[in-house]
């Protein structure tokens, strides 16, 4: 009946109501000593022979509130455990070839230190976390990312980063390590998978101090009423203003709270980012800007040739010939694309022939190009370089050039002009793909009050292009990187929370300086240092499903409350009467349910509170869903679901709870 | 039902430009009244030595309106113990018990008026027509004035322009507010009250007890001796500073207190005037008018409803008395002259307020209205106490925004500044305080029924105990007479609850204001809570209806509402 893995869950539950652990969570520690008490009071009825049936049947549906509570914790924690097993698998037993003086030493990877040098051949599991200092290698990331395609990884540059754990398939590594032994990026994930790390969120610490308040209050109103009664010459159950009490507390989220926590973390471990603390993915929820890299978020980076445009007295021909000559020796995306696109319109394809020199792409000519004689020369690059170079060699400008590029930039594309000895030619109209669903996801986040924000480095027109086809509230054009901290000091200035995505070296000032700071996890080791996230899977568009869980983490908290102190409302009316049953009859007029009797009513309210628990894990731990509408929207929504739902549900099932029991009884 | 409209209707109609002079009042803007009162308050500021120029961080506030407390509080105990011995003493009356003369005067020092004594009978001119007097313009001053400092501590204080995250905010001049508040809003507004009802016929004098042989030889009275007083001055700022300390025992329904219709109405219209001119102002002072906007549409909701209960309750047969008299409405404790519409109106809105005069008995309202009169002190903010009302408010609308912040999915914040752990600790001592003194309080005083000194005995009883608590730790001053409460007991847990009721509910929340103040402020616009939205007007409702009764039913069961079931089930006799 019990599989080994819900057979270790009731382990870990009732592990959980060791006082010490019991403590921690103040609503649920009124239910512990409660338990307590009416167990006290089912023995002495027991020993004296009095009825105990009733405090009995209180006290066994208080001990199950508590470990519905303690078992909605483990089963959020138990979802993250998965994750941390197959972690630790990739950590066991590695051994590092150790530089020392020239000499190659096997060494346990755990005895190495920061800073020291270690050699990784082909085939074989990288050891440490560490920087690239020599060799470009492929890289299996899977063990950490459960992604196995193979990822680049070479020295120098912003894809310098291994980690340990992960395999190496082809090339050999000298790397750097970053990080002291126990300290490892697998270390740390294991410890925040597995919950060992974890601390409670600010916005979790608030809301438990508002819910201690609350049980404070009703502890009071529960002390006070004997004295109250007793004025009036009536004495009340013991046991009936336990359970009067512990339905009052607020139980269904003291009980969910922590595992609310833990899925919120667990949600974000799915989507393949590691929280650096849970505060930084709930601060995610907060976010007002985001700033995005417009290459690889919203487009996917790699430019495609879609157009020739030939000027000036030059034909198509001369232009597409030119063209391809400067790209046949090109191996970027945008190159082969230029050849790919001359080829589909059936232009012949010229071939190479003799000595010829290709002029490499330099940043002080900002061209590049091919020299095939003496005299045939063909060039491309922007435009400036381009009418830079033919101004040196006192070619003519054509009039319609500049119409040309504009016409070009306006619709969003990069224009690269191509000439010849003789004349510019014409212009090759680079576009940018935008990624399919990106602009959904931005409508997305503007419904959820998140301002985005691309930052680009082309020009003011292109960028426009691109962000109004993208769906961006604003973009920032012909950005150099450090700009990007010197935005997000100014967005901060204006005193709105600003989330950044980045991979490189440079960006690390800006990681750091955001409120949010993911990095990329093919990044360096400095931009994951600087951050405060890391996604494994390297997609900067991930940032929006990091704001989404943080939200929902705050939704499916407030949510919860609300509903819980909306279910008091019944259940006073189901409580109330039954405790004044025996002595101030009058007060049965407030039993508007009609219940069976007072213990049926008592009992069908403390085991609506304790039902409740399990019937709301699945929502605790999956989050409340949120659709895409405004502030004001989502809390009339959340209103009338779990306020007034709240109100109306406790009344209909504690009523069909009474039914049963009256049959039964 | 017209005549309650017309009341209601005015006093929102009066309170309207009242609450746009205020705002230029503690704006301090220039205005046309700068030619009267300003040099009276540099006279004022010299003799004191105050600066008023010189702001006030929100520990230097606090400290200014415990300390001006404490001084006020030792003069009127002085007074009170030592009257017999002062001038002003024509009809010679003795001093107070220490426990009487404590109690008076805490109570009148928090604005909240409850009266163990008799006024007439126990109290000298000096200590009804100066001390209490001037209490009654002090206090309300002072509440407001807070209330002011933690409406500048909700936008960043007066310097948010240019200090920094975390540096300590100026929430304004402590002594310069409570000054220009008394000197430029209370002092007009009772001038003008009191040459009203002077003129309805209210006394104002400062001769000895009138003389008058009756008019019907058979009473057995050869001369009856009327009191009088400056009487009309004391009811003004009684009815308009949230005071409700009449000059004499029965208050308003005294006929020198309240001789006409006109006189009646101008008193009920005075309950509320100021209260709601707050709620005008708040908005506007802070450049927030969605605040105004909630707040009126909240406690408007919550007034008009209460009314309509009470009135409606009023209209009914006495309750305890049905099918034993002639049919008709509830008269038991009410002037014949009044009838039972504006009776039940100024009950309402005077539990509401924190005022607490009455012009009829609350001891014997039907059950339901009994009831509503309970709501209004424990809600305490539907219009509420001058000042303190409005920041009862704040408090319930941050705990609002801490729910619905979660709710949708932000870091709770109001007007830019995160409601955070600090706070709700600060916002749970409000939430658990009223329950802790109101319900410990009643508790142990019915656990040793000799301290009761009850009138009547069950439900009825505990609602008295229950009520007296209730309206001092409201400062709202009305009682469920009937009780005998000037005894220790009563007197020294009264004082607990009075000082309790009024200081941490105004030095908490100046605390929250003064920690929210110098927190970054998030502009962003798009993704908070609209304040004046539909939704989040419910979202406070809801917050304040659930509190109360979360904390309060349980006891009303054994209060007002056994009581009505009881008298429902026609068992009203059986004890």
């Amino acid at each position: 009946m019990l599989n080994p893995k819900s057979l270790s869950l009731v382990k870990t539950s009732l592990g959980k109501l060791h006082p010490r652990i019991a403590m921690r969570n103040p609503v649920m520690f009124v239910v512990w000593v409660s338990t307590l008490i009416t167990a006290a009071f089912t023995l002495t009825s027991l020993v004296t022979g009095q009825d105990f049936g009733f405090q009995l049947a209180t006290t066994l549906i208080l001990f199950a509130t508590l470990c519905f509570s303690n078992y909605s914790e483990s089963v959020a924690e138990e979802q993250g455990k998965g994750q941390a097993q197959s972690l630790k698998k990739s950590r066991t037993a590695l051994k590092a070839r150790l530089i020392r003086k020239d000499q190659e030493t096997f060494v346990d990877a755990s005895r190495v230190k920061k800073n020291d040098l270690v050699t990784v051949k082909e085939g074989e599991v990288i050891p440490v976390d560490g920087e690239i200092v020599e060799g470009i290698a492929t890289v299996n990331e899977s063990a950490v990312t459960g992604e196995s395609a193979a990822v680049l990884r070479e020295a120098g540059g912003d894809r310098s980063g291994v980690i340990g754990g992960t395999t190496l398939l082809s090339g050999n590594l000298v790397i750097r390590v970053t990080s002291e032994p126990g300290a490892t990026f697998l270390d740390r994930m294991i410890a925040l998978v597995e919950g060992a790390s974890r601390q409670k969120t600010p916005n979790e610490i608030a809301l438990t101090v508002l819910l201690a308040a609350l049980t404070l209050v009703f502890l009071l109103v529960v002390v006070t009423l004997p004295p109250m009664a007793g004025f009036l010459g009536v004495s009340l159950d013991m046991v009936m203003l336990i359970a009067l009490l512990v339905c009052l507390i607020p139980t269904t989220i003291g009980g969910l709270l922590p595992a609310i926590g833990i899925a919120g973390m667990n949600r974000a471990f799915k989507a393949n980012i590691i929280a650096k603390s849970g505060k930084a993915v709930e601060v995610a929820g907060d976010i007002d800007v985001l700033l995005l890299d417009k290459t690889g978020t919203i487009t996917y980076g790699d430019r495609q040739a879609t157009d020739f445009l030939p000027v000036g007295k030059a034909t198509m021909q001369e232009l597409v010939d030119a063209s391809v000559l400067t790209s046949l020796q090109d191996s970027t995306a945008e190159g082969k694309s230029i050849v790919k696109l001359a080829h589909e319109s059936r232009f012949e394809k010229p071939v190479l022939q003799g000595d010829y020199e290709i002029i490499a792409f330099s940043a002080e000519t900002r061209l590049s190009g091919i020299q095939l004689s003496e005299h045939e020369i063909s060039v491309k690059g922007a435009r400036d370089a381009i009418v830079n170079w033919a101004k040196a060699r006192d070619l003519a400008i054509p009039k319609d050039l500049d119409p040309v590029t504009e016409s070009v930039s306006k619709q969003g594309a990069t224009p690269l002009v191509v000439a010849n000895q003789s004349k510019i030619l014409g212009v090759i109209a680079l576009s940018d793909v935008i990624k399919p669903d990106i602009k959904e996801r931005f409508t997305k986040l503007r419904s959820l009050g998140v301002k985005t924000v691309m930052v680009t480095g082309d020009n003011p027109v292109t960028a426009g292009v691109i962000a109004a086809k993208a769906g961006v509230d604003d973009f920032i054009a012909e950005a150099k990187p450090e700009d990007k901290l010197a935005l997000i000091k100014d967005y901060q200035a204006q005193g709105l929370l600003v989330a950044m995505v980045g991979d490189g070296t440079n960006d690390a000032p800006a990681l750091a300086q955001a409120d949010i700071g993911l990095a990329m996890n093919s990044g360096t080791q400095a931009a994951k240092e600087a951050g405060n996230m890391v996604d494994l899977d390297s997609d900067p568009a991930k940032l929006i499903s990091v704001v989404e869980i943080g939200k929902q983490l705050l939704v499916t908290r407030g949510s919860l409350t609300t509903f819980s102190l909306a279910n008091d409302v019944a259940k006073y009316f189901a409580i109330i009467p039954a405790v004044f049953a025996g002595a101030l009859p009058v007060v049965a007029g407030l039993d508007f349910m009609n219940l069976h009797s007072p213990t049926s009513a008592v009992l069908s309210a403390l085991i609506f509170n304790a039902l409740i628990i399990p019937v709301l894990i699945p929502l605790a731990t999956r989050g409340v869903k949120m659709g895409n509408v405004n502030a004001e929207t989502l809390l009339r929504n959340n209103m009338l679901m779990f306020g007034l739902g709240g109100l109306v549900v406790p009344f209909v099932a504690i009523k069909f709870i009474d039914m049963i029991l009256a049959t039964i009884v | 039902m017209l005549e309650i409209s017309i009341i209601l209707g005015l006093a929102v109609l009066l309170a309207w430009p009242l609450g746009h002079y205020m705002t230029s009042v503690y704006s301090a803007r220039p205005h046309w009244g700068d030619v009267v009162f300003s040099p009276v308050e540099r006279v004022i500021y010299k003799v004191t030595g105050i600066n008023p120029d010189q702001g006030m961080g929100w520990k230097a506030y606090a400290k200014s309106l415990v300390l001006f407390n404490l001084v006020l509080g030792v003069i009127a105990f002085a007074v009170l113990k030592f009257q017999h011995l002062l001038p002003m003493n024509p009809d010679n009356i003795g001093p107070l018990s220490w426990d009487l003369a404590l109690h008076t005067a805490v109570s009148f020092l928090t604005n909240t008026n409850q009266q163990h004594y008799s006024g007439q009978a126990q109290l000298t001119y000096l200590s009804q027509g100066v001390l209490i007097v001037t209490l009654q313009f002090l206090t309300p001053a002072i509440g407001l004035a807070a209330c002011v400092a933690i409406l500048r501590g909700m936008v960043g204080g007066l310097n948010s322009e240019t200090a920094k995250e975390g540096e300590a905010r100026n929430l304004g001049n402590f002594y310069t507010d409570v000054i220009r508040g008394t000197l430029r809003v209370l002092i007009p507004l009772a001038l003008l009250l009191a040459l009203l009802l002077t003129s309805q016929g209210v006394p104002s004098t400062f001769s000895g007890a009138a003389m008058a042989t009756p008019v019907d030889a058979q009473a057995g009275l050869e001369v009856q001796e009327i009191p009088r007083g400056p009487v009309s001055a004391m009811v003004a700022i009684k009815q308009l500073g949230t005071n409700g300390g009449g000059f004499f025992g029965p208050n308003s329904s005294n006929p020198y207190e309240n001789p006409t219709p006109i006189s009646n109405m101008l008193q009920t219209i005075s309950l509320i005037l100021v209260p709601i001119a707050i709620v005008f102002m708040a908005g506007r002072l802070i450049g927030r008018k969605s605040l105004s906007t909630l707040a009126f549409t909240v406690m408007a909701t919550f007034s008009v409803t209460m009314v309509a209960a009470s009135v409606y309750s009023e209209r009914q047969e006495n309750a305890a008395l049905a099918g034993l008299s002639a049919a008709g409405p509830n008269m038991e404790g009410k002037e014949v002259r009044f009838g039972t519409d504006p009776s039940a109106l100024w009950a309402t809105l005077t539990t509401q307020t924190s005022n607490g005069s009455v012009n009829s008995m609350h001891d014997s309202l039907n059950p339901m209205a009994g009831l509503v009169t309970r709501a209004g002190m424990l809600i305490n903010s539907t219009w509420g106490g001058i000042g303190s009302g409005f920041i009862n408010f704040i408090v319930y609308l941050w705990i609002a925004i801490f729910i619905a912040g979660l709710m949708i999915g932000r870091t709770p914040e109001l007007f830019g500044r995160k409601v955070e752990t600090k706070e709700i600790k600060a916002l749970g001592m409000l939430i658990v305080l009223p329950a802790m003194v109101i319900l410990g309080l009643t508790a142990i005083t019915v656990a040793f029924p000799a301290l009761t000194g009850n009138s009547n005995p069950g439900f009825h009883a505990v609602s008295q105990v229950f009520y007296e608590y209730t309206s001092a730790f409201a400062n709202n001053g009305s009682g469920f007479e009937g009780l005998n409460d000037d005894s220790p007991w009563w007197n020294v847990t009264a004082v607990v609850a009075l000082i309790l009721g009024r200081y941490l509910p105004i030095l908490l929340p100046l605390a929250i204001a003064g920690w929210m103040a110098s927190k970054r402020e998030t502009k962003a616009k798009e993704n908070a809570i609209k304040l004046s939205g539909a939704t989040f007007c419910v979202t406070v409702i809801a917050v304040i209806l659930i509190i109360n009764f979360l904390s309060f039913l349980p006891s009303a069961v054994i209060g007002p509402i056994g009581e009505g079931l009881e008298i429902a089930s026609g068992n009203a006799f059986v004890e």
